[in-house]
């Protein structure tokens, strides 16, 4: 990115000295001939423009727009990947199937709903805390601030790898630590379905904390110090200052948090795939959707069906809460 | 950033050379075929190189194959040039691989799976082959090769037998004797427990263990013909057979090693291995996790018991792996040349001697390298009536990875759950095989 902000798309822009320039000061009238010329696009500027513009347009229609609808239209048919004639049209059936039939969906659709409700109820308010901390200019904040932060660094695969060494029934740090991997005495927390999406869902918190800290603390530099001042003038203590003042200048962050959030939570997939699989209990919709179309003798027409169903409920919440902030945003 | 001494930004080259390297990774990522073959298979097009895709990414197996590879190209000047993917990637591409450019010859397995393929167009008859090699093989395995129309797809490599593993030291130690009835078995089971072992070791976390199991008991229970007809979507899943097999199952889960859908078949493997657990059902690659050569040399297998006594113990769960021609190989001729090498003992010899763990397909292979337990494995495979695959590839794929493997760790999470989890298979079985 940094290559195309140094870019001056218009040619004109060049010509605005350069604030503070200490460089060669040159006569403005030896180089007003010049940026004549320069106004104009050249043909081979015209071309590279198109480029830019048409190239990334391109690339977006093609690789978002037409696949996007292109997997809605599959979602109405069977189709197993074999050759573009073997595609078969059946309306609405995949869906029927999918509600009424499949095992996994509904628990599926549960377990999402889950993630997003654990994940703001939990990880969100402990990463505001731990960046309110971090804001007050504590003794080693940086070493605080990257010890939570790292989780967000590592891959959710190599995440998912880790807690499963930890949850590991016969082997793993809980069940050696206390004693329950014993014949009779077995905590399996990662096939029990009572237990399993509570176990990883530990490990999508203790990543998202960090994640939420960051943004949080991104937010909390951005407060005007002068806010704070005048607070504690008026005789406001901590709790009243960042209930009152603090929190509400954080409505920018909070959005962005509770967007992010519902992505994490509709696109969860890697931590669990590698955790086990997507088993009874941890089922999600992104893995349906895998388990389904990846593959010999691919379903893909069904596949596609649980990946629309994912992008109606995406829809259903990012929308009317975008509406509703952008709008009270041109308001203010 | 390019700064003049000026100050200004000099924009020209540096923009350009960037749109030029856009334009240019957008013509190479254009050019390549998305998802196909990497990429090596163009250099197939002369008649003294053959292409071939494989599977074997495992560091024993590769080896094993580069040496057969090796012998052909000593005996016949074509080379083979070999393009491996990893195991489960090479099973996941396998319909765009095989629809884009493959190679010439590809590895693959036997039964359903194979056949699916056939049925589609993808590969090659290789009837002129069979006609050369067809004296090496036994019936079963001749059976396996066919495709639904009566055509040969494919030449078997190796093959290996599901069974119940055992310590010999632990029967000997606690006097037990090897099962040959059902109940027998479930006595072993019982007493097995009593002197403080695991009976069975079970490990389902990779879903697919457990289908293992159901093979075993369904095909004892009732039968190699209903099983096959279960296994192709014919026979109903609410049956009382197919109950009467998961009543069985039932019956010995008491006796399978605890929290099984948390666990790897490997680390179950290594319970079997520090003697806490007495038995174990899974194929001879269990040995792959005795590491030591004296637990390997005390590791001994017995067939799955008789559960009725007209089915006795005559199915074998023996999942065959081979080759087959993709469906234009660009260099006709010399990929027979290979298929027909590749249907010899000699070939099978030279894997063989690299990898312990599996048997010959053929008959005619010598036997007289085999290690105690490879002896053992070929007696009970020649001595057959039938032979299964595995469930996954008897039947469609994707039905017992979508339905078959999520059903099965609920029905051992839940065994009381059976019969809505049946009628609910059944459903889910119907509009799959519905669609072709």
């Amino acid at each position: 990115m940094s290559a195309f902000d140094s870019i001056p798309v218009v040619p004109g822009a060049a010509d605005t000295p350069p604030p503070g320039g200490t460089g060669t000061p040159s006569s403005p009238q030896s180089r007003k001939p010049a940026s004549g010329h320069r106004r104009l696009l050249t043909r081979r500027d015209r071309v590279a423009l198109g480029f830019m513009a048409g190239l990334p347009t391109f690339l977006h229609l093609a690789l978002v727009w037409v696949t996007a609808f292109a997997s809605i239209a599959l979602a109405f048919t069977t189709w197993d990947g074999i050759g573009f004639g073997s595609i078969e049209w059946v309306g609405l059936q995949n869906f029927r199937d999918l509600f009424a039939d499949n095992p996994q969906f509904w628990p599926a659709v549960q377990h999402n709903v889950i993630w997003f409700v654990v994940l703001i109820a939990i990880p969100t308010p402990l990463g505001l805390f731990l960046a309110v901390q971090l804001d007050k200019n504590i003794r080693f904040s940086r070493v605080y601030q990257t010890a939570f932060f790292l989780p967000v660094v590592v891959s959710m695969a190599v995440i998912g790898f880790v807690w499963q060494l930890v949850y590991n029934p016969d082997t793993g740090l809980i069940n050696s630590l206390i004693g329950a991997n014993k014949p009779g005495h077995y905590i399996d927390w990662i096939g029990d379905p009572d237990l399993n999406l509570w176990a990883v869902l530990v490990a999508a918190s203790w990543r998202h904390t960090g994640y939420m800290m960051i943004l949080y603390l991104a937010g909390l530099k951005g407060v005007d110090p002068s806010l704070r001042e005048a607070s504690s003038l008026d005789g406001a203590n901590e709790w009243q200052t960042f209930k009152n003042v603090i929190f509400p200048t954080l409505r920018p962050t909070n959005t962005i948090v509770l967007v992010v959030t519902i992505i994490e939570s509709l696109r969860a997939f890697d931590l669990v795939y590698v955790f086990n699989g997507g088993a009874q209990g941890t089922e999600l919709l992104s893995i349906l959707v895998t388990n389904n179309i990846i593959g010999e003798s691919s379903r893909i027409g069904y596949g596609s069906a649980i990946a629309v169903v994912l992008l109606v409920i995406s829809l259903v919440v990012i929308i009317p809460y975008l509406i509703s902030t952008f709008r009270k945003e041109r308001r203010a | 950033m390019h700064h003049t001494p000026s100050g200004l930004f000099v924009p020209g080259p540096s923009r350009r050379t960037l749109l030029r390297g856009i334009g240019g990774a957008a013509a190479l990522g254009a050019a390549v075929p998305l998802l196909s073959a990497c990429g090596d298979s163009d250099s197939g097009t002369d008649a003294k190189t053959v292409t071939l895709g494989s599977n074997s990414s495992d560091a024993v197996p590769k080896k094993a194959f580069a040496e057969i590879y090796a012998a052909f190209t000593k005996k016949t000047g074509i080379k083979v040039d070999v393009n491996t993917k990893d195991h489960n990637t090479f099973q996941e591409q396998i319909n765009s691989y095989l629809q884009g450019t493959p190679d010439d010859v590809f590895t693959w397995f036997a039964g359903y799976r194979m056949q699916f393929f056939a049925g589609k167009g993808l590969a090659s008859p290789i009837d002129d082959v069979w006609q050369k090699i067809g004296s090496n093989f036994p019936d079963a395995m001749k059976q396996l090769s066919k495709g639904a129309d009566g055509k040969y797809y494919f030449v078997p490599l190796y093959t290996y037998p599901w069974a119940m593993f055992y310590r010999k030291s632990v029967f000997k130690e606690h006097g037990y004797e090897v099962p040959t009835t059902w109940a027998q078995f479930i006595a072993l089971c019982k007493q097995m427990q009593k002197d403080g072992l695991v009976p069975i070791a079970f490990g389902d976390k990779d879903a697919w263990p457990a289908l293992g199991t159901f093979d075993q008991i369904n095909f004892r229970t009732n039968g190699y013909d209903f099983h096959v007809e279960l296994m192709a979507g014919k026979a109903s899943w609410t049956d009382a057979k197919v109950r009467a097999t998961f009543d069985n199952w039932a019956e010995i889960l008491p006796y399978h090693q605890e929290g099984s859908t948390g666990r790897t078949w490997q680390d179950a493997a290594q319970t079997l291995v520090s003697k806490k657990a007495g038995m174990y059902l899974l194929g001879t690659f269990v040995g792959q996790q005795f590491t030591n050569a004296t637990d390997l040399a005390d590791l001994d297998f017995f067939a799955f018991p008789e559960i009725d006594p007209s089915y006795g113990q005559d199915t074998v769960e023996a999942p065959t792996d081979g080759f087959m021609l993709s469906k234009s190989p660009k260099n006709k001729a010399g990929s027979v040349q290979l298929l027909e090498f590749l249907g010899t003992p000699e070939a099978e010899q030279i894997y063989l001697k690299a990898d312990p763990n599996v048997v010959a397909a053929s008959t005619t292979a010598d036997t007289s390298s085999y290690s105690a337990l490879q002896k053992k494995a070929y007696e009970m495979i020649s001595g057959a009536k039938n032979l299964t695959q595995f469930m996954d590839r008897d039947s469609r794929p994707d039905f017992t990875s979508t339905v078959m493997q999520p059903a099965l760790q609920k029905f051992i999470r839940d065994p009381k759950g059976i019969d809505s989890l049946l009628s609910s298979i059944e459903r889910q079985k119907k509009t799959i095989f519905a669609s072709s």
